[in-house]
């Protein structure tokens, strides 16, 4: 493991006192990304010409005095389904292996604005699903922490190029756990935004309703830099939300005292890992004695909750993923007939827990099972909403694990998907309810990290933010 | 008579496609101009690219619920979008935006008028939609082998119109198309064009003895033409009286006009149907019409075809048949209404309007809707109307006269200056012509003289001739009536 790598703030600090050059950090970057590989296997593209001319027109603007964004001259890596105009975007699929889109994504485009200097497009589960990055069709990630083990997913890449210290930031997309579950696995801090919040025009789509882009970073000071950075209205994504954003940077210190926040006693259920529990209580503590106030309270329908997040997003994923159809873009694989071009297309191009998914989705959708599957799941998901609802009216956070275990064994899941799919027993909810949450290591179990999230209100990522920095302060992440 | 009309009794329900008359498409700032290079008019969005999202546009709306309140709906405040699944290589995204269970409009009416009865027919629903692309089989290198994709249609706003199944005839079907039409154009929501496919219809056709319950519907595609919905209707129920009559079943199904062999033929059956697995659109918020928005609509909408002949029935003393051809298309009857508030005659700018005009304009092959455009304004009609009242020109000479503003778009008055078609009314003046003429022809004048009356209208013809045409035709008649009297 190199040393603590540098944060965004301190990077940006040494660029403004001219004791480094984004030319350098930049190469230096890009060589370490190539030393990593392929054992840590984090990117699935690297842009080295492309990022060394944007960090020479950086170096130029520091050294003429010329006003730069936020974020210049720091080097990013942001998850493979998101698009940067004339360059590649696979989301880990043979489907899309040579695709390469005409426009940008918003939140990518935000973050270039801002002076970021995209280094590579990170590893992922093929069209971000899953929770292992093993269903990358180009090879899985491994965890920095234990090569052996899985960095989680879907945004595993992103957050073992983080968790390695390649680079101070990253961008992932969470669509039920994606960012917070690889945060927790790798050791890092990882925030999804509240639904609307991050415009999703240039994401690829898996869940639409659920989907939300945000940032990983080894800091919760570099996640509120990012979230400043790309947050905010885009007309250009009907769920994007007009909803101003605060100065999360400037907020992180305000006093947490009197904050309060509650156990979800349905979190700390059963079969749980008794070591992830014992780091996550203690981590409560130590939000208690940073003078937060901690009651326990329920959430009463948390027990739906994985069985409704994956009736609703295998449903929107079979109709978002039906335009990979050969016709246009992407893989096409011949056939005789229409059908059988798109049969064979379909059958080369998707992996299989890909295919598994537009099944599972196709079937909730169909005639006659409707009622029973996709608005049945509707109606829980409004329960859930409901309960986070009363919930805050009692308190202005929730605390709970991020993931019921620490990081699993490559291979240890892969042929049980329901165990996969308990992985996300703690993180659906958020995105069921559209909720910020943030996963931010409590502790480890040997080498392993253990994550704590944090939720918030709609719109108040400054809660949470401002939680688990005042968190990270007081004793650190490996506490 | 066939069979069919006959025994039993033909029960129809129609769906129409109308394609609003947006600049821009449905969900992006593409353009919707027709007849452009394929694929021209395309973007991220219309072309159903991974991480491409849709942003409503308004303009649509504004139309879609135009359309509603024209057709007597219920304007929902709030209404949702749902994804309508299906494969098909012309989709690009797979699914079609569409509305499902919660459309914006429901429970209107359209009334018709057949045999001098007025029918009302009950519309279900109108929702929105967007347009899928075009598959283009020919008319490219290669397409022996390959279907080509059109995509520059691909996201255009919709609105299907659905009735209940309330028509009893191919007659009863046509008007009702031909009414719907004629109001979507009236309220500027569509331009009709049938043959660009701008307004589509489908036809669900079945036959039942009379007060028997519904029997079994076939869906009937591809009626381009007014003229193929009526054939398409009889031959569909021809076909089904043929399948009962034979001791068959009619099956249920959906069937494809072909117009060059004059039937229908099977192309998809109830058991072939898509799935189409509809579920609410996740990208898009609810669509929310409130009622202030809907009332300030209301406002703006133009006086429909309808009671716009009623009125010039009752207003302008019109009878039912002129009223007819002048509100035919609203650019008609905004010209014809323009004339008679400028000149007040009201008959006069009717005859002038139906007769002459109607037939230069046809002459020169001018669609009616695009009457605004021609050289001959309005006013300069009303003044030549009130010139003939005024007695400056004859009736006669005005002939000349609208012909002449037509195609030069002068001034009537102008006109009539440079070629010195002023009446003469200078009873002075016309007897020394009639006088002349009366001298130069003894015999035909001692002919009328002695009785023959009918003879009379001869010396008008020779007097007219001299004057060409400009003489006043009520002096010359007196005049002649008093030299030539007996
Ligand atoms: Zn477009």
């Amino acid at each position: 493991m190199s040393p603590k790598p540098a944060t965004i703030a301190e990077l940006a600090r040494d660029y403004r006192e001219g004791r480094a050059r984004a030319s350098d950090v930049i190469a230096r970057t890009m060589d370490a990304i190539e030393r990593s590989e392929p054992g840590l296997n984090a990117f699935v593209s690297t842009r080295r010409d492309k990022a060394m001319d944007e960090a020479r027109a950086a170096d130029a603007a520091f050294d003429e005095g010329r006003p730069v964004g936020t974020l210049a001259g720091i080097p990013i890596a942001v998850k493979d389904n998101m698009h940067i105009r004339g360059e590649p975007t696979t989301c880990a699929s043979r489907i899309l292996e040579n695709y390469v889109p005409p426009y940008h994504s918003t939140a990518v485009d935000r973050l270039r604005s801002a002076g970021a200097i995209v280094v590579g497009k990170t590893n992922m589960d093929e069209f971000a699903m899953g929770s292992s990055t093993e269903n990358s069709a180009f090879s899985p990630t491994r965890n920095p922490r234990d090569p052996e083990r899985v960095p989680g997913g879907s945004s595993g890449g992103s957050a073992a190029a983080v968790a390695a210290g390649l680079v101070p930031a990253a961008l992932g997309s969470d669509t039920g756990g994606s960012i917070r579950q690889p945060a927790s696995f790798c050791g890092v801090v990882g925030l999804k935004p509240t639904y609307g919040r991050v415009s999703r025009y240039g994401l690829v789509a898996f869940g639409s309703s659920l989907d939300q882009i945000g940032p990983l970073t080894g800091s919760v000071a570099d996640t509120a830099r990012i979230l400043q950075a790309i947050a905010g209205f885009d007309p250009l994504d009907s769920t994007s939300a007009d909803v101003p954003a605060p100065d999360w940077i400037r907020e992180l210190d305000a006093p947490v005292q009197g904050t309060k926040v509650g156990v979800p006693k349905e979190y700390f259920a059963d079969g749980m890992d008794a070591g992830v529990a014992e780091r996550v209580r203690a981590g409560i503590d130590r939000l208690e004695g940073l003078g937060c106030r901690i009651e326990e309270l329920s959430l009463p329908h948390t027990e739906f909750a994985v069985a409704t997040y994956y009736l609703i997003c295998t449903a929107e994923a079979s109709s978002n993923l039906a335009r990979y159809d050969g016709v246009r873009y992407g893989l096409r694989a011949g056939g005789d007939t229409l059908q059988s071009m798109y049969r064979r297309t379909r059958m080369a191009g998707f992996g299989p827990e890909v295919k598994r998914r537009i099944l599972l989705g196709t079937y909730a959708l169909s005639a006659g099972y409707y009622d029973a599957y996709y608005l049945k799941a509707q109606k829980v998901r409004t329960l859930i909403l409901e309960d986070f609802r009363k919930a805050f009216e009692r308190v202005d956070l929730l605390v709970t694990p991020t993931t019921p275990t620490p990081a699993f064994r490559i291979g240890e899941n892969i042929d049980d998907p329901l165990a996969m799919y308990l992985n996300d027993i703690f993180t659906t909810t958020c995105n069921l309810a559209g909720l910020p949450g943030v996963s931010v290591p409590c502790g480890r179990i040997g080498r392993l990290p253990v994550g704590m999230q944090l939720i918030g209100k709609h719109f108040d990522e400054g809660a949470v933010l401002r939680a688990a920095h005042h968190f990270e302060q007081a004793g650190g992440f490996d506490g | 008579m066939s069979v069919s009309t006959v025994r039993y009794e033909t029960v129809i329900g129609l769906e129409c496609h109308a394609q609003l008359r947006t600049r821009s498409k449905l969900f992006c700032s593409c353009s919707t101009a027709f007849g452009q290079a394929p694929n021209l008019n395309t973007c991220p969005v219309c072309l159903g690219l991974p991480g491409a999202l849709p942003v409503l546009n308004r303009d649509a709306v504004v139309l879609a619920v135009r359309a509603g309140l024209a057709l007597n709906c219920t304007i929902h405040p709030v209404s949702q979008w749902s994804r309508k699944n299906y494969f098909y290589p012309d989709l690009p995204k797979g699914y079609q935006i569409s509305q499902y269970d919660r459309p914006f409009a429901e429970n209107g009416h359209l009334d018709i008028e057949v045999g001098g009865e007025t029918r009302r027919v009950r519309i279900q629903r109108i929702h929105m939609e967007e347009d899928a692309g075009k598959s283009l089989h020919e008319g490219f290198p290669g397409s022996d082998r390959h279907t080509h994709i059109d995509l520059n249609r691909s996201g255009t706003p919709l609105i299907e119109i659905v009735t209940h199944p309330d028509l009893r005839s191919a007659e009863e079907s046509q008007e009702y198309l031909t009414r719907l039409k004629e109001i979507l154009e009236y309220i500027d929501v569509c331009d009709g064009n049938m043959e660009e496919g701008s307004l589509r219809c489908d036809a669900n056709v079945s036959i039942r003895e009379p007060g028997a319950e519904l029997g079994t519907r076939t869906e009937l595609k591809n009626l381009n033409s007014i003229r193929f919905l009526g054939a398409a209707i009889e031959h569909e129920a021809e076909r089904q009286a043929g399948v009962v009559e034979g001791g068959g079943r009619v099956v249920q199904e959906t069937r494809l006009w072909n117009s060059a062999d004059e039937r229908t033929v099977s192309m998809r059956s109830k058991e072939e149907a898509h799935d189409y697995r509809y579920f609410p659109e996740p990208d898009l918020p609810l669509l929310v019409v409130d009622e202030p928005w809907v009332g300030e609509l209301r406002g703006t909408l133009a006086e429909l075809p309808a009671a716009r002949r009623r009125r010039f029935v009752g207003e302008h003393g019109l009878s039912a048949y002129d009223a007819g051809v002048l509100t035919s298309t609203r650019a008609l009857a905004d010209y014809f209404e323009s004339v008679v508030e400028l000149c007040g005659h009201a008959k006069d700018a009717a005859n002038w309007i139906m007769g002459d005009l109607l037939r230069l304009v046809k002459d020169d092959e001018i669609d009616l809707k695009d009457l605004s455009e021609i050289r001959l304004r309005p006013e300069m009609l009303a003044a030549m109307i009130a010139m003939i009242d005024a007695g400056t020109i004859s009736g006669k000479i005005g002939k000349t006269v609208i012909e002449a503003m037509y195609r030069s778009g002068q001034s009537p008055e102008s006109i009539v200056e440079t070629q010195g078609l002023r009446q003469i009314s200078d009873t002075g003046e016309i007897e020394k012509i009639v006088d002349a003429i009366i001298d130069a022809n003894p015999g035909p004048a001692a002919q009328v003289r002695s009785g023959k009356a009918g003879t009379i209208g001869w010396f008008v013809g020779q007097v007219m001739k001299a004057t060409e045409g400009r003489a006043n035709p009520k002096s010359v008649n007196e005049l002649l009536r008093k030299k030539l009297a007996g």
